[in-house]
């Protein structure tokens, strides 16, 4: 099909080219805050020569409640239950970031079991946030419906599984200093074991639907590529910089918690544009449900908070630690300051949905108007934690 | 990764006339921090960037830290006798940088750059013509903590609205009353709100 293209429509999936044009006016557009395709409340301020992109502005902070000023007003175990509202898809995986910040600063150690737990809900996390990334992004590219009812089709599985083990879809408020708050029965270990052997066919029919579809390629291969160098630079993390080809994944990196003991790939792209992104993350989703057989095959029993920890009234000596996490959206990351008290003196977010829209604007210059919500919608973010 | 010493003898053999100081971190990680003085703070970060062993392509994080004026007395001898009576040690803003290598896959280092005071000697350079990453991060900075990123593209505020004054979040930031959210104010409060109502009836007389 591709070759067949590239002979009738030769450069078809090349970005046009800007021509210079001296006559005329630029249009002056605001796209956002209240739209569709913004995924919240977030505006452009965009320029256009008849239907290119010249010039494109973020604007931010129309969700602003500055989380991390109450973070330094708060007791550290009082922050836990606010991290669910950074990245609100991912509530898990931003627990895990913040106990895991608060266990290096304050040396905690982790049990076992709870190390498993925290790997199988970060995964699932994972999935869910992929399949629904790309069912918004099929939203966005105009297949109105189902393919995002197909995702959330599936992702409703997984939060009926987060909902049974700690008792909210969303906001889990699951992870503690230590270890996890509750622990998981047998039923539902066996329970979710079910949900993720039925993922593997999902994925399949996703990528069958997908995958090769004509209009799919033909709206994201060769629209917003970002280059490699540009990508490090950026400081862009997750599947928006290894689509790149850029093989950089925390949990490889740094081998938090226990990700040395599972054997899984890291899926790369090589173009970096929309398609990669999109490609990427499907991949990603199949690697997790590898990593999630493995987890809920080897799980052990035994404690799930460590003896000598203590989440209420913690007060870590003084000093500082930055710890970071391979979160769905990219490396999220605390950096905590203790002056010895039970609040935080400093207590930041590296928020992941923010430092990948970096490089937005150079995504989008060429580009139809039409293209800047294919590229921004493969970003893949959440308002929650762009504006904290 | 190398350890900080060896990094800070690197850098000061690269740079000339660099001022660098370690500041050790006590809690378990250990991540210690290497002070830069703001006028080599370009050279040293483009020399971490480059150079061969190093590498440190990826500014993680970047963020701010406001230390307020501390009051300090000093006691010394028998009985803890007051030798100073207590001076004022001046507060200073304090920015903060994670740097990772992707490709030697190494880190964290931490930087830290110190403004002179907090009221009128804000200025530090931008680190955004090195990495690229500080862009949005240093105009956050720029908007809740008030540092001015001399070098930077595109400073404007990137969170609070532009008609916004204040920075919040430093320290000593207070919350300005908001007397439509407490209808019926009292006590310190009232006061307040008693002088603004009058302050608003005299704007509003002006006015016509």
């Amino acid at each position: 099909m591709t070759a067949l293209l590239e002979k009738h429509l030769p450069g078809w999936n090349r970005p046009p080219e800007i021509a210079a044009d001296d006559e005329g006016e630029l249009l002056e557009v605001s796209m956002g805050p209240h739209h569709p395709s913004t995924h919240g409340v977030f505006r452009m301020d965009v320029a256009l020569d008849g239907e290119i992109v010249v010039k494109l502005k973020p604007v931010f902070g129309y969700l602003h409640r500055n989380h991390e000023k109450i973070g330094e007003s708060s007791s550290y175990l009082g922050m836990m239950p606010y991290t669910d509202r950074l990245d609100y898809f991912c509530s898990l995986t931003n627990n895990w970031a913040y106990a895991l910040t608060v266990e290096k600063l304050a040396g905690i150690a982790v049990p076992e079991r709870a190390e498993y737990l925290r790997v199988i809900l970060g995964e699932l996390t994972r999935i869910q946030n992929h399949v629904s990334s790309v069912g918004f992004l099929m939203q966005e590219m105009g297949c109105s419906g189902t393919p995002l009812m197909y995702a959330f089709r599936e992702r409703e599985k997984i939060l009926d599984l987060f909902e049974r083990l700690t008792g909210a879809r969303m906001m889990c408020n699951y992870m503690r200093f230590g270890g996890c708050r509750v622990d998981a029965t047998t039923v539902w270990l066996k329970d979710a074991q079910t949900v993720v052997a039925g993922l593997p066919g999902f994925v399949d029919e996703l990528e069958a639907l997908l995958s090769s579809n004509e209009i799919l390629m033909a709206r994201s291969q060769g629209v917003g590529v970002i280059k490699p160098e540009l990508a490090v630079n950026a400081g862009l993390s997750g599947p928006m910089l290894r689509c790149t080809g850029v093989n950089y994944d925390v949990r490889k990196v740094d081998h938090y918690g226990i990700y040395d003991r599972f054997k899984f790939g890291v899926p790369l792209g090589a173009h970096g544009d929309v398609y990669d992104r999109y490609m990427v993350r499907v991949l990603e989703v199949r690697e997790s449900i590898r990593i999630l057989e493995q987890a809920l095959h080897d799980i052990p029993d035994g404690p799930i908070v460590d003896a000598k920890a203590k989440s209420r009234g913690i007060r870590p000596k003084v000093g500082e630690a930055y710890g970071r996490i391979e979160a769905p959206k990219g490396e999220l990351g605390f950096y905590l300051i203790s002056d010895g008290t039970g609040t935080p003196y400093r207590y930041r977010v590296r928020p992941p949905s923010l430092i990948n829209l970096t490089i937005l604007e150079d995504m989008c210059l060429g580009h139809n108007v039409a293209d800047v919500i294919l590229a921004f919608g493969s970003v893949d973010i959440i308002l929650g934690e762009v504006d904290r | 990764m190398k350890t900080i010493e060896e990094i800070k003898a690197m850098i000061e053999s690269a740079v000339v006339g660099v001022q660098l100081e370690i500041v050790l971190n006590p809690s378990p990680v250990a991540q210690h921090s290497l002070v830069v003085d703001p006028a080599h703070a370009v050279a040293v970060a483009t020399y971490l960037r480059d150079a061969e062993e190093l590498q440190f392509d990826f500014l993680s994080n970047l963020t701010g830290v406001d230390w307020l004026d501390k009051k300090v007395e000093e006691t010394a001898g028998e009985g803890n006798k007051r030798v100073d009576p207590g001076h004022l040690e001046p507060g200073h803003l304090e920015v903060v940088y994670h740097l990772y290598s992707m490709a030697l896959g190494h880190g964290p280092l931490v930087l830290r750059m110190r403004t002179v005071n907090r009221a009128d000697q804000v200025t530090l350079p931008s680190l955004t013509p090195v990495w690229r990453s500080a862009e949005f991060q240093e105009r956050e900075v720029f908007d809740l903590f008030g540092v001015v990123f001399d070098g930077h593209p595109d400073l404007r505020r990137i969170l609070m609205w532009d008609e916004f004054k204040d920075h919040p979040m430093r320290r000593d930031y207070v919350e300005p009353d908001d007397f439509e959210y407490e209808p019926t104010p009292h006590d310190e409060v009232l006061k307040r709100a008693t002088e603004h109502r009058a302050e608003a009836q005299k704007e509003t007389e002006a006015a016509q």
